[in-house]
């Protein structure tokens, strides 16, 4: 099918929900008011490992005002993830709602709910704990060795690999097809290492816990997975699932942390001992410290090439920091290989080790790139390593050996999502053309001989490429589902179980289902993700919205379609087959036509009476890569070690892109992280794992004023699984600006940056590490 | 405004007087509470609360003529002023040229920091009618976005500039 033929589909539609949103109207889950409403706050843990001996809540209860105080003397016992991944979930059951021991400093220690924010906040403080301090290990290779302290010694987790040596999660692949790096002419190792990052999200983590009328429990919560949420709930409580209703309303970005149930068992376990409306909502402080963050990770990678640009063989070991629990400590691991070792072509040996590893710190969860940002960090730096070697330009070496059109690679089966994955192989790319146009709009054969000659003077300019590849879902594991009914108008209600947490997946599974139906996407209306109304879907991740879920939208269309068939046949008294939609009509081949509210009130009211209603249900057996190709022009200070992006120009293969605009808008942000996490952001720490810069104020991340020019162009492709020849786009774009800057640098000024982010005083280490060896 | 002096009507509640989006309002506001929690309290939700520490610029409204952070501005202190909420810019039924400027060019993702960035962008157009790429850059670097990467929003600022031009023409 050819995109050109779209009418709906690869078109800037109006973003459905953006000027209610615009108009500041009450969207988000804090937005609404509730009776009796009460405050709940959580006692943090001022410890990074501690055992709790003694906690005393009487003079808490005393404040006036306080209607509970909840510890773990009060909750049911019951291991789980908070990590909201489909079931069985591939994360550790290592979490406990409240328990007797903390891990880090802001874990769970109690929980109080009361009648204003003031006297929440003095219930806390007169709640008496006496801690048992344990040892404590806040570096992942410390934590792997003999005697380091175990923060997971408790009988009754389940899943954990080895927790005797805090290993929360393992994972070992080879394909061997002879001696190792027998083959290569050279042979590179090194260790590319991320910090702590957070996702920032403008809207913190918030959940409001309320009963019904029928004395069911609603959550209503900032959340990007509702049915997850609702069936780790009845776990972790100990509920039934019928008796709980989570309701997304509008979420302000997640990013990955808001696929964690991180605030819903808490807020539920006070309002059921309470009776009460509860409201939890993070400050900014908690979101930093009590949330996720990105896996920290060490990648160590070793690769063979030949000097005709042939990658022998390629090995990369990761060590990924979980923080105190295991949450995606698995997927994440196996995600940084999966989704960047079959990149390029490697002729013999293949290795990945994998470990993620407990310490006291925070948790870190899945964030946006998961796993190909640590992943690509470290493959891309090496890909340059490896062409200036053999002395061919980064961009030939690269187009030599990236995976193409009908190529599969044995990392796709070997590696899934925290278990075996799928055989595939590439259904649509469009890197050549994405490389094409990116060296284009860079001026990167000018620019890359106007660098090579010697340069004067402090400022150093340079240009860097990295390609990149991501997933759309998890092949046989993600499954989304729709359901449609036809009103008297010709308007549509679309029931989806897709979260849309600001990334405008309202607007383009309402697109799909309106270019199947012939009509314009203003006469879907779409309601997404309650429990109670809408059909399952696994939630936003895993880059799988627009790939399963609009997948889901189109089979239910279909499905519509036909029955509109059915009853314009008769209608217009012609064969079902002889008929299209258009333009708001059932129109036959002679060219008789109804409209398509004659079709409604006709099987409403007169014929065979009946309401013309689907459903259906998607799953894929492959996860069709997007591509992209980035390309950065740095200028580097080496006088103060400064790093400024001069340009950047992202172009990204999704397939079709439903809308346009809004692929655009999402690219760019991931994007603009991608460059922040480059340049600007970590998580600092105290040597006792108490953050130091858990604010925006000291956690910088770009500003309208700080950020370079960013420039996206959408790369069209048709890929044949996808709904209208569509890939995923939403994640993609975090991973290019770590490698693509750092081999811009490399460009300018002959150093490897190693470690991120890039900032002065690293820069200007290597320059002078550099300038000692030489 | 022509007000009184601020009268504590009841044991850690203050009644305030002032103008919100052209309206004279009066306002029981709590003891030490700041204005964005005091908006929100009474309706207001379009004012957002993203930090509470003054960083993330999404409690910005309008008080007498300058864009100020609900949160680090206490109640009290906007009583006899004038306030603009991004409710009092526009509705859904009759957009500012900046509400529709910034849908139209597909600047509003999650759209949390939205409200603080149109009132920002309104506070720099009404002093500054065609400003630079980079008089908008600097006008909205208090309002922190996470999910656009800032592209589409300052495109917005500059077509709703254009407009509101020809407008007033």
């Amino acid at each position: 099918m050819d995109a050109k033929k779209l009418k709906v589909v690869n078109k800037p539609v109006r973003k459905m929900d953006a000027m209610g949103l615009a108009c500041g109207e009450p969207a988000f889950t804090d937005d609404m008011d509730f009776n009796g409403l009460l405050t709940g706050k959580i006692l943090w843990s001022p410890h990074a490992h501690a055992r709790i001996k003694k906690i005393d809540v009487s003079a808490a209860l005393k404040v006036p005002g306080v209607k509970a105080v909840l510890t773990y003397k009060d909750l049911p016992r019951v291991p789980h993830t908070t990590a909201g991944q489909g079931y069985p979930e591939p994360s550790p059951y290592d979490t406990y709602t409240l328990d007797n021991k903390v891990r880090f400093v802001g874990d769970r220690v109690a929980a109080v709910a009361a009648e204003t924010p003031e006297a929440a906040q003095e219930a806390l403080s007169k709640i008496k704990v006496d801690y048992e301090i344990l040892p404590a290990v806040f570096d992942t290779f410390e934590a792997m060795k003999d005697g380091a302290p175990v923060i997971h010694d408790e009988p009754d987790s389940k899943n954990i690999p080895d927790a005797s040596r805090n290993i929360a999660a393992k994972f070992d692949f080879e394909v061997k097809n002879g001696e190792w790096f027998k083959e290569a002419d050279f042979v590179f190792e090194h260790k590319w290492s991320i910090p702590y990052l957070q996702h920032c999200a403008i809207e913190p983590h918030t959940t409001i816990a309320y009963f019904d009328n029928f004395g069911r429990l609603v959550l209503r919560t900032s959340t990007q997975v509702p049915f997850h949420v609702r069936r780790i709930v009845a776990q972790a409580l100990k509920l039934p699932v019928k008796n709980i209703r989570v309701v997304k309303p509008r979420i302000g970005g997640g990013f990955g942390s808001k696929q964690e149930v991180l605030l819903e068992d808490i807020t539920a376990a006070l309002a059921l001992k309470t009776g009460r409306p509860v409201k939890i909502e993070y400050t900014r402080r908690e979101t930093f410290v009590s949330s996720r963050t990105r896996h920290p990770s060490v990648v160590r990678m070793k690769a063979g090439v030949k000097k005709d640009g042939t990658i022998t063989d390629a090995e990369m070991e990761i060590t990924l920091n979980t923080g105190a629990y295991g949450s995606h400590a698995l997927t994440v691991m196996m995600c940084s290989g999966s989704h960047t070792i079959p990149m390029y072509r490697i002729k013999n040996n293949i290795r990945f080790i994998g470990r993620s590893v407990y310490t006291n710190m925070p948790v870190s969860g899945a964030y946006r790139g998961y796993g190909a940002t640590q992943g690509f960090f470290a493959w891309e730096c090496l890909m340059d390593m490896m062409a200036e070697k053999i002395g061919m330009d980064p961009v030939e070496f690269r187009r030599m050996n990236y995976i193409k059109l009908g190529e599969g690679s044995p990392v796709f089966k070997a590696m899934g999502e925290g278990r075996e994955g799928v055989e595939q192989v590439i259904t649509s790319s469009g890197l050549f053309e994405a490389i094409e146009k990116g060296m284009a709009e860079i001026g990167w054969k000018e620019k890359s001989a106007k660098y090579a000659k010697p340069q004067t003077g402090p400022v150093r300019r340079g240009i860097g490429v990295a390609c990149m590849m991501q997933g759309s879902g998890i092949p046989e594991v993600d499954m989304a589902s729709a359901t449609m009914k036809m009103n008297e108008d010709g308007s549509f209600n679309l029931l989806v179980g897709a979260a849309d947490l600001g990334t405008g997946s309202d607007t383009i599974l309402a697109q799909i289902a309106a270019e199947v139906l012939g009509i314009k996407a203003d006469d879907i209306i779409v309601t997404s993700s309650d429990t109670d109304i809408t059909p399952f879907d696994v939630g936003a991740y895993a880059s799988s919205t627009t790939f399963i879920s609009g997948g889901a939208v189109k089979k239910t269309a279909e499905k519509v379609r036909d029955m509109i068939f059915e009853v314009g046949a008769k209608i217009l008294d012609v064969k079902k087959e002889d008929l299209r939609l258009e333009g708001g009509k059932v129109v036959s081949a002679a060219g008789a036509s109804c409209s398509l509210g004659e079709v409604a009130n006709t099987s409403l009211y007169y014929y065979n009476q009946h309401q013309i209603t689907a459903s259906a249900s998607h799953f894929a057996h492959t996860s069709p890569p997007p591509f992209q190709a980035n390309f950065a022009e740095v200028e580097v200070d080496t006088e103060t070690g400064k790093v400024k992006i001069l340009d950047y120009v992202s172009c990204v293969d999704c397939g079709t892109a439903i809308n346009p605009q809004l692929a655009r808008g999402q690219n760019d942000g991931a994007v603009l992280n991608g460059i922040s996490h480059t340049l600007s952001e970590e998580m600092e720490f105290s040597s006792n794992g108490t953050p130091l810069n858990a604010s925006f104020r000291r956690y910088k991340i770009f500003s309208a004023a700080d950020t370079p020019p960013v420039r996206t162009f959408i790369i069209p492709t048709w890929e044949p699984n996808g709904p209208f020849g569509a890939k995923s786009v939403s994640e993609i774009g975090i991973n290019g600006p770590l490698p693509a800057v750092a081999n811009a640098v490399h460009n300018a000024t002959g150093i490897w940056l190693f470690e991120a982010p890039f900032t002065p005083e690293k820069v200007l280490k290597a320059i002078k590490d550099g300038v000692r060896k030489a | 405004m022509k007000t009184n002096s601020i009268i504590e009507a009841k044991k850690g509640f203050f009644e305030i007087a002032l103008k919100v989006n052209g309206e004279r309002r009066e306002l029981s506001v709590r003891n030490g509470e700041f204005l964005l929690d005091a908006l929100r309290r009474h309706g207001w939700k379009g004012v957002k609360k993203g930090c509470d520490t003054g960083d993330c610029g999404s409690c910005t409204v309008i008080l007498n003529g300058k864009p100020v952070l609900g949160c680090l501005v206490p109640a009290v202190a906007a009583h006899g002023g004038e306030l603009t909420t991004i409710e009092g810019l526009g509705s859904v039924r009759s957009p500012h040229p900046l509400q529709e400027a910034f849908v139209e060019a597909g600047a509003v993702q999650c759209g949390f920091c939205i409200p603080g960035m149109i009132l920002s962008s309104k506070h720099l157009l009404d002093n500054n009618p065609s400003p630079t790429e980079a008089e908008i850059r600097k006008a909205l670097d208090g309002n922190l976005c996470r999910c656009t990467g800032y592209v589409q929003q300052v495109e917005a600022v500059k077509n709703a500039a254009k407009k509101m031009k020809r407008t007033s023409n």
